[in-house]
């Protein structure tokens, strides 16, 4: 057994988990970009996203998870998430309004690049959902620490 | 009368969560009150939209649907709001849970007496 | 047209202000910076408003460009944010206090290690209420409730320490389920009318007569933001929450949020979209009567400096609710003008209480004594705050109180006026207790070396100081033409919304 396998479920969660963390995390990018047509969006995508992370890190104990995100670097995620989001918002007031879709006022049905910035803000709301969730994830797991130091 | 029984579920669903929130004393199971009588409100917000034999309130480009037989969409947008609040609020709850544990090593309420009154 | 535009500006610009120090948090200084210049913004914002408000002029706007009246539907289409007089009142006073409070905390706040979180959730409750204060649409509403309450709820706990977390546990689940009872509340008014906006829903709740199902959302709307505003058969949240913050968070919390979250709501939802119906002013003066009572009553046993000043909390609310619940012109004059003071002087003694924490270390009166020499500004101050609460003439507090009174004879209330008037004295006797236990007398000697607060926390206490003093001014009718009255009209629905 390699030095991987100390942490974390066994070597059949970790193939499985192995082979489908890629297509759960493409999935959620599928959500987040076509989200303006279909149902969906960047909630939605964003949660699917966390998802795939969240499922490293239960498969292989956070050693894995740790190296692509750190509890600091999803925080500032977030934070980048929400001042996109937000910055969106505020250059509407140019054009004619708080939240006023400057780019594409009007869209078309069906048409993938047709929503002007509502595609954007999907994008802005699935980096603030997913990192916030991998976050709050990591935050909840010291449950588990707590755990073991009872045990020593 | 069978009109009425999903508002009637709703009801009992948030009676359920109030009356976890009132009689627990494990801090967990009071979260899952709170949570249970959100999903009831939730739940409720969903059939206020409902309409008999309504569609979903997208337009397409290949089907002509007219906007009459349409769901009303706005309680769609606003419980996808609510539940993302209510996300909020559990996972606050459950972390305060998790340090409270960590300080007294239980999960009953009784027997955090730091504070009276 | 320039300045419907930036309405909005009031929560983008501490929503951008909390999510940037978020980002730049390893930066030295940035995250007080951020922190006092968006609250700087905000209030120089509100100043902008209150001077080209001539009377009675309301401004809206249609968030997202949705263009407002939709001709078919026959309702307004999307989120619409309003300033009215009323609102601009309570914008003043909640900025205010937020730029004071976040000038305090540049230096209360070095005794905690991860600073940027304090001004990120403080930021984020700051946009929540002004959320509240300016958006014209139920559900909005209830987003924007949500918003500053759940930073509330991490603010509380933001010392970590068994007390602070379990008061914040208490605060979190009540706070859930009031919320739960207003979003009910929201839903039931929505299937009702079909719209969600407030101006809507008057004019349709106006035509239609009102359905039977109304008393159900009066019953659940007030209990939940009963909840919020802490009255009596709901406050038992309040006196563990407010002392377990910190300071700065503590004079937040009573001084503006129960008021924006609370008191705000119930007048805006009760006053502008139900016409103010007769059951609603007999239960609110009831429940005023009894706050009222509670509150001071329960205040004169308290040794915990911060504790008895909750409680304090609880009972001045009540009488704003007295003057809201009387429902006449010079009734919410009262209510309105005590508002404004007692965010004031509730602030400046939760500052105070914070400042004496700092120097000495407790806030067990029983532990202190002689502050006065030691501590000049601190304890002057406090006098100010005490006496303008225990509404000794001419401090501020003093003519609001006397306005409610005089408002509820008028009206016919006699035993309510007497009781208020009775529940004032019960106020002197423990601001006495304050002032007695904690400043006058001899200095302990452990507390032989301390020293007077940092200068950022001097400016706060002195500049809320001279507003209760001076805060009496606001009845020189040339003020009042232009901060208060425009409040009492759109209330008492001779202007606004």
């Amino acid at each position: 057994m390699s030095k991987e396998h100390e942490h974390g479920m066994s070597v059949i969660v970790k193939t499985v988990t192995r082979l489908t963390v890629g297509l759960i995390f493409l999935y959620g990018m599928y959500i987040v970009l076509h989200g303006h047509i279909t149902p969906g969006g960047g909630f939605a995508g964003g949660v699917i996203i966390a998802l795939s992370f969240i499922n490293l890190d239960l498969a292989f104990g956070g050693k894995v998870s740790g190296k692509v995100f750190s509890k600091g670097g999803t925080s500032l995620v977030e934070a980048l998430g929400a001042v996109m989001f937000l910055a969106l918002a505020l250059m509407g007031l140019q054009y004619g309004g708080f939240f006023d879709n400057f780019l594409h006022p009007d869209g078309e049905p069906g048409d993938l690049v047709s929503a002007g910035i509502i595609p954007l803000e999907n994008i802005a709301i699935s980096l603030k959902v997913g990192a916030g969730l991998f976050g709050i994830f990591l935050t909840l797991i010291v449950l588990q620490k707590f755990e073991s130091e009872k045990k020593q | 009368m069978n009109a009425y029984m999903p508002y009637i579920l709703c009801l009992i669903l948030f009676c359920i969560g109030i009356y976890a929130v009132l009689s627990k004393r494990n801090i967990i199971k009071i979260i899952l009150g709170v949570v249970i009588a959100e999903y009831a409100v939730n739940l409720f917000l969903i059939l206020v939209a409902y309409k008999t034999g309504g569609r979903a309130a997208i337009f397409s480009a290949t089907e002509n649907i007219p906007p009459q037989s349409m769901v009303d969409p706005l309680p769609h947008a606003l419980v996808l709001t609510s539940i993302v609040i209510g996300l909020a609020t559990t996972a606050f709850m459950i972390a305060l849970a998790i340090r409270l544990y960590g300080k007294y090593g239980t999960f009953d309420i009784t027997r955090m007496r730091e504070l009276r009154g | 047209m320039i300045s419907e535009s930036i309405v909005p500006l009031f929560v983008a610009i501490p929503l951008a202000g909390a999510f940037l120090t978020a980002l730049l948090k390893r930066v030295k200084g940035i995250p007080d910076t951020l922190g006092v210049m968006s609250s700087v913004f905000t209030f120089a914002l509100s100043v902008f408003f209150i001077l080209r408000m001539q009377a009675g002029r309301v401004f809206v706007l249609n968030v997202g460009n949705w263009g407002g009246f939709h001709e078919v539907l026959g309702r307004i289409v999307g989120i619409q944010m309003v300033v009215d007089g009323f609102t601009i009142f309570m914008l003043i006073i909640v900025n205010f206090v937020a730029f004071l409070v976040a000038v305090y905390s540049v230096n209360y706040m070095t005794r905690y290690t991860e600073k940027w979180q304090f001004h990120t959730l403080f930021l984020l409750m700051l946009a929540g209420m002004n959320g509240v204060l300016i958006t014209g649409d139920m559900f909005n509403l209830f987003v924007f409730v949500e918003i500053a309450s759940i930073a509330s709820y991490a603010l509380v706990a933001f010392g970590t320490e068994k007390r602070e977390l379990e008061a914040s546990f208490k605060y979190a689940v009540m706070g859930g389920v009031a919320s739960l009872l207003i979003l009910l509340g929201v839903i039931f008014l929505y299937s009702a009318t079909g719209t969600l906006n407030m101006g809507d829903m008057r004019a349709i709740l106006a035509d239609s007569g009102q359905p039977a199902l109304i008393y159900l959302v009066f019953g659940l709307l007030l209990t939940g933001f009963g909840l919020k505003a802490a009255m009596v058969p709901f406050h038992a949240w309040l006196p563990d929450a407010h002392p377990s913050a910190p300071a700065p968070i503590s004079a937040m919390l009573s001084g503006v949020l129960i008021k924006a979250l609370g008191v705000y709501a119930i007048a805006r939802v009760f006053f502008t979209v139900f016409g103010f119906p007769h059951q609603v002013s007999i239960i609110l003066l009831v429940l005023a009567a009894v706050s009222m009572g509670v509150g001071a009553l329960v205040a004169l046993r308290q040794w915990d400096m911060k504790r008895l000043l909750a409680y304090s909390s609880i009972s001045q609310v009540g009488y704003i609710m007295l003057g809201l619940g009387i429902g006449t012109e010079l009734g919410v004059l009262g209510a309105l003008f005590h508002l404004f003071n007692h965010s004031m002087f509730k602030s400046l003694l939760f500052l105070d209480s914070g400042a004496v924490e700092y120097s000495t270390g407790t806030r067990d009166m029983k532990e202190m004594g002689g502050l006065a020499r030691k501590m000049p500004v601190t304890s002057g101050s406090t006098l100010a705050g005490a006496m303008s609460l225990a509404g000794i003439p001419p401090f501020a507090g003093f003519w609001s109180k006397l306005i409610i009174i005089i408002a509820a004879v008028q009206a016919h209330h006699m035993k309510l006026a007497a009781w208020a008037a009775l529940m004032s004295i019960v106020t002197i006797a423990y601001v006495l207790k304050v002032t007695r236990y904690a400043f006058l007398g001899e200095v302990r000697a452990a507390f032989a070396n301390i020293r007077e607060v940092p200068a950022f926390m001097r400016i706060s206490l002195v500049v809320l100081a001279l507003v209760c003093i001076l805060g009496g001014l606001l009845l020189v009718p040339q003020v009042r033409e232009g901060f208060l009255d425009p409040a009492v009209r759109v209330l008492i629905g001779t202007g606004g919304m």
